[in-house]
C-alpha cells in the first residue's frame, strides 16, 4: 500500500546543510522530502497526514556515530529493537552500531544478520564492522566485501587498533574503500600498567578514592601516533585516509587534532554528552553508572571539549551508548564494566550545556548532531531536509525543560548517571523515511 | 551545570570514610570510647545484648577482625564471621547477594573488609544497613584513623583525650612513611588528622607516593627525604610495603631500606622523642628496625588496645539510637 503524504507544518526549519533557519512547511512523499515551502504553501494539498510542529524546531534527524546495540550475543543488555526505540525517543534517526558484539561483527554474515529486517530496527541502522578479525588487532577484516555489504567504516571499538603496522594498513585499506577508520584512542600499553580500563581519571581524586586512574597520555599518545600515520600515508601512498577519533576527552588530544587539521590531514572527531557535561566528580561516590572509558575528566579537560565543540574542532556529538544490566553495574567499582546509556539524553544535554550555557545556536547543535555526522559518512541524502533527501526528521521544543527518569527509558538497560537530571529541549516527534517512529505521549496533538 | 545524582551514605550509624565524620562526631566517639572503657563489664555487656552483627571479610586480617569481634562481644552483641574462603563467595556470589543474605539472617550491621575500594558504599546502598568500613582496597580504614588519633592523644603529653576540636593537634607534626600509594591507613589518617590541626608529612619514593597525594587535603605535605621529614616530628607512622598490591611494580628493596627504613640510628639522630606507630602487619627489619618496635618510643601495642576500645564506640553508634549514643558519651563530661 502506498504511504500517505505527510505535511509537517508551522515549525521552524533548521537545516544548516541547506543554509536554512526559518519557518517552513515540508511535504514528505515516498520516504523523501518532496518539497520545502513557505508557511502555508502546502495548505491546498488534499489527503495528507498533518504533523503540527507549531512552536518547535524541525531539523534533520540526529545521527549517532557511536552506539552499542549489543546484538548479536548480549540481548540481556540491549537489542537492536530496544536500542533503536530509545534512539527514536531521543530524536536519533540513524545509529551506527559498533562491532564489539558476540561474535564480533567482523564478517559479511554477521553484518548481514545485524542489518536484516528481522532485527526490527525502529530507525536507520548502519554498522561499522571490526577493523581486525575478532578485534584482536592482528589481521585486517575483508574491507572490500564488508563495504559492499553496507559497512560505513571500520573500528575495533572497545579496544584501540594498537600496532603501528596494523593501524597503517587499516587506514590505507579504508582510504581505498572511501570509508573512515574510527579509533578508540587508548594506548593500552600505558593503561595496562595502571590497571587497564579503570574508568576513572588519573589524578588527585582517583588517588583519594584508592582507584587506579587512566592518564591523559593514554588517549593523547595514540591520537598523536595516528595523526603521524595519516601524514606519512599521504606522503608515501598518494592516498588521503580519514581518521575519526572517538569520544575525545582531553585538551591534549584536541590540541593534536586541531594542529593536524591545520596541517591539512583528514582527521575528524566526536565528543560525548557525558564528557562535555560531567567531570570526574561524578565518580566520587563510586557511582558505577559514571564509570566509562575514556573516563570523565577534570574540569579543565571538560572545558576543552566544550571549547572544541564551540570552535568546530569537534565535528560531532556521539553518545557511545553502552547499555549494561543492573546486575553487571551493581558491583564493586573496579569490577563494573565501562559505559553508560545515552541515546535519550544526548539532545537534552547538548541543548542544556552548549545552547543555554555556552551560547551555541540551534543550528550549531544540529550541525554537530546531524549535518556533520552525515558528511563524515558521505551520506548526502542524510543530515539535511533539502528536497530529495531522506525524510528523517526530529521535531523538538527547544525551550521545554524536563527531568530525565532512567526507569522510563526505552533502552533495556538503565545505566546512566543522568537519572533525574534536568534536560532542555523535548523531542515531540521523530520520523524516519517519512513515517512517525516516536511521538511524545505528553504532547500528542488531539 | 548538569549534575549527576549524588550518592551519600543513607545510614547515620555507618562509617565508610573519615569524611563522614564531623569534628563533633569524632569528639563524641572519643568520649564514648572512654566511657565504655571505664564501664563495668556487667553493665557494658547489657548495652547491645542480643543484637546481631556480621563480620564480612574478603581479605585476611588479625587485628581489625579480632578487635571488632571482641568489641562486639563485650557489648553483648552476637557476631558471625563470613570470610571469602569457606563461604558462597567462593562460588561466585556477589557482594550484593551476600549482603542481602546476611540481612535476611538478621544482621543489623555489617563490618566489611574488602579488596576493592568503595565496596562498603555499595554494600550500604543495597542493604540499607549501617556498614562499618574495616578497610576497603586502597581507599580507607577509618576506624584505624580513629584509634591512631586516640593513641596520639593518649601518648603525647598535654593533650586532652576525650574532647577534640579543630585545634587539638595544633603544633603536632605527624610523618607517615612508606607505601602511601597502597595504604588505606595513610589516606584515612591524612584526611582526618589535619582537620584537628595536625601537620601531616607524607614520605616515600615516587613509586609509592605519587604527587597526586597532595589531593588528600590542606596541611598535607610531601617530603621525599626521610631524615628531613623526621626532624621535628612528634609522631612517626611507618607502613608496610604491600607486595600483594604492587601489580608489576619493581621496587629495589635494598635502596628502599637505605632511604626509608626507620633504623635506630635514624631515630636517635632525627627524632629521639617522637612516638613511633605502625598499623600492622609489620615486617621487622624492612620498614622498621625490630628494636624500635619493642622500644620505649613504640606505641604499636597501644594502637591495638585503642582499636578494641574505639571499635566498641563505633558499634554502639551503629546500633544504638543517636540520643542513647550522645547520652552515654555525655556522661563522662559531668
Amino acid at each position: 500500500m502506498k504511504q500517505r503524504d505527510v505535511v509537517v507544518h508551522s515549525g521552524r526549519l533548521v537545516d544548516p546543510a541547506a543554509g536554512l533557519d526559518a519557518e517552513r512547511d515540508l511535504l514528505l512523499r515516498d520516504g523523501r522530502v518532496a518539497a520545502v515551502e513557505m508557511p502555508g504553501g502546502l495548505r491546498a494539498l488534499q489527503e495528507t497526514e498533518l504533523v503540527d510542529a507549531g512552536g518547535c524546531i524541525v531539523a534533520p534527524g540526529l545521527i549517532d556515530l557511536h552506539v552499542h546495540l549489543r546484538e548479536p550475543g548480549q540481548a540481556w543488555k540491549e537489542t537492536i529493537a530496544t536500542g533503536t526505540r530509545a534512539a527514536a525517543k531521543g530524536g536519533v534517526t540513524t545509529v551506527v552500531a559498533m562491532p564489539n558484539t558476540l561474535p564480533v561483527n567482523d564478517s559479511v554474515e554477521t553484518l548481514a544478520w545485524m542489518l536484516a529486517p528481522e532485527r526490527d530496527a525502529a530507525v536507520r541502522l548502519l554498522a561499522m564492522p571490526a577493523a581486525t578479525r575478532g578485534s584482536l588487532g592482528a589481521e585486517l577484516t575483508d574491507f572490500a566485501g564488508l563495504v559492499r555489504a553496507g559497512a560505513v567504516g571500520f573500528t575495533d571499538d572497545g579496544k584501540p587498533i594498537l600496532e603501528d603496522g596494523i593501524m597503517r594498513a587499516a587506514l590505507v585499506s579504508a582510504a581505498r574503500e572511501g570509508v573512515l577508520i574510527s579509533q578508540h584512542a587508548e594506548d593500552t600499553r600505558l593503561t595496562a600498567l595502571t590497571g587497564g580500563s579503570s574508568g576513572v581519571n588519573a589524578g588527585a581524586l582517583a588517588f583519594r578514592l584508592g582507584l587506579r586512574g587512566m592518564t591523559i597520555e593514554a588517549e593523547a599518545r595514540l591520537v598523536e601516533r595516528d595523526i603521524a600515520l595519516l601524514a606519512e600515508i599521504e606522503r608515501n601512498e598518494g592516498l588521503r585516509p580519514h581518521l575519526h577519533v572517538q569520544h575525545v576527552s582531553t585538551a591534549r588530544a584536541l590540541a593534536a587534532i586541531r594542529a593536524a587539521r591545520q596541517a591539512g590531514v583528514h582527521v575528524t572527531c566526536e565528543a560525548t554528552p557525558h564528557h562535555f557535561t560531567l567531570t570526574e566528580d561524578a565518580v566520587r561516590g563510586y557511582d558505577t553508572n559514571a564509570k566509562v572509558n575514556p573516563p570523565l575528566r577534570a574540569a579543565a579537560d571538560r572545558d576543552a571539549v566544550i571549547a572544541g565543540l564551540l570552535d568546530g574542532t569537534v565535528d560531532c556529538i556521539a553518545t557511545d551508548h553502552a547499555p549494561h544490566a543492573q546486575h553487571e553495574k551493581q558491583v564493586e567499582f573496579d569490577r563494573a564494566p565501562n559505559g553508560l546509556t545515552g541515546l535519550e539524553t544526548s539532545l537534552g544535554l547538548a541543548l542544556c550545556a552548549l545552547y543555554r550555557e555556552h551560547g551555541a545556536s540551534i543550528a550549531d547543535i544540529v550541525t554537530r548532531m546531524s549535518t556533520n555526522p552525515a558528511a563524515l559518512l558521505n551520506r548526502s541524502d542524510l543530515g539535511t531536509l533539502a528536497a530529495g533527501s531522506a525524510a528523517d526528521i526530529v521535531i523538538f521544543d527547544a525551550g521545554a525543560e524536563w527531568t530525565f527518569t532512567a526507569g522510563r527509558s526505552l533502552s533495556r538497560s538503565k545505566n546512566t548517571p543522568f537519572d533525574q537530571a534536568l534536560m532542555l529541549g523535548r523531542v515531540r516527534t521523530t520520523l524516519v523515511g517519512g513515517q512517525v517512529v516516536y511521538t511524545d505521549p505528553d504532547s500528542a496533538p488531539s | 551545570m548538569v549534575s549527576a545524582k549524588a550518592t551519600g551514605p543513607h545510614s547515620p550509624g555507618s562509617l565508610l570514610s573519615v569524611e563522614d565524620l564531623s569534628i563533633a562526631d569524632v569528639s563524641t566517639l572519643l568520649s564514648l570510647t572512654s566511657r565504655l572503657e571505664r564501664m563495668q563489664h556487667a553493665e557494658r555487656s547489657q548495652l547491645l545484648s542480643g543484637r546481631r552483627v556480621a563480620l564480612l571479610f574478603y581479605e585476611s586480617s588479625t587485628r581489625t577482625r579480632t578487635s571488632f569481634e571482641l568489641a562486639a562481644k563485650s557489648l553483648g552483641i552476637t557476631t558471625t564471621l563470613v570470610s571469602d574462603k569457606s563461604s558462597s563467595i567462593e562460588k561466585g556470589e556477589s557482594l550484593k547477594d551476600t549482603g542481602l543474605t546476611l540481612r535476611a539472617l538478621g544482621a543489623e550491621c555489617i563490618i566489611l573488609r574488602h579488596q576493592h575500594s568503595g565496596a562498603p558504599v555499595l554494600l550500604e546502598r543495597v542493604t540499607g544497613l549501617p556498614v562499618l568500613n574495616a578497610g576497603d582496597g586502597t581507599h580507607e580504614h577509618p576506624s584505624q584513623a580513629l584509634l591512631d588519633l586516640r593513641t596520639i592523644l593518649t601518648r603525647l603529653p598535654g593533650l586532652e583525650r576525650d574532647v577534640v576540636d579543630a585545634r587539638s593537634l595544633a603544633g603536632i607534626t605527624i610523618v607517615i612513611t612508606g607505601d602511601i600509594l597502597h595504604s588505606r591507613v595513610a589516606r584515612s589518617n591524612a584526611m582526618l588528622l589535619p582537620r584537628l590541626g595536625a601537620r601531616v608529612i607524607l614520605c616515600g619514593p615516587k613509586e609509592l607516593l605519587p604527587e597526586e597525594a597532595f589531593g588528600l587535603g590542606a596541611n598535607v605535605e610531601i617530603e621525599r627525604n626521610f631524615d628531613r621529614a623526621l626532624d621535628g616530628a612528634n609522631v612517626i607512622m611507618m607502613l608496610r610495603i604491600q607486595r600483594e598490591r604492587l601489580a608489576g611494580l619493581e621496587l629495589d628493596l635494598t635502596g628502599y631500606m637505605a632511604h626509608f627504613q626507620l633504623s635506630q640510628d635514624r631515630l636517635r639522630t632525627h627524632a629521639p622523642h617522637a612516638l613511633v606507630m605502625h598499623p600492622g602487619p609489620m615486617i621487622r627489619g624492612l620498614e622498621i628496625a625490630g628494636e624500635i618496635a619493642d622500644g620505649p618510643q613504640s606505641a604499636i601495642e597501644d594502637q591495638v588496645r585503642h582499636g578494641l576500645a574505639v571499635r566498641s564506640a563505633l558499634l554502639l553508634r551503629a546500633l544504638a539510637s543517636a540520643d542513647e549514643t550522645r547520652r552515654l558519651a555525655g556522661e563522662v563530661r559531668l
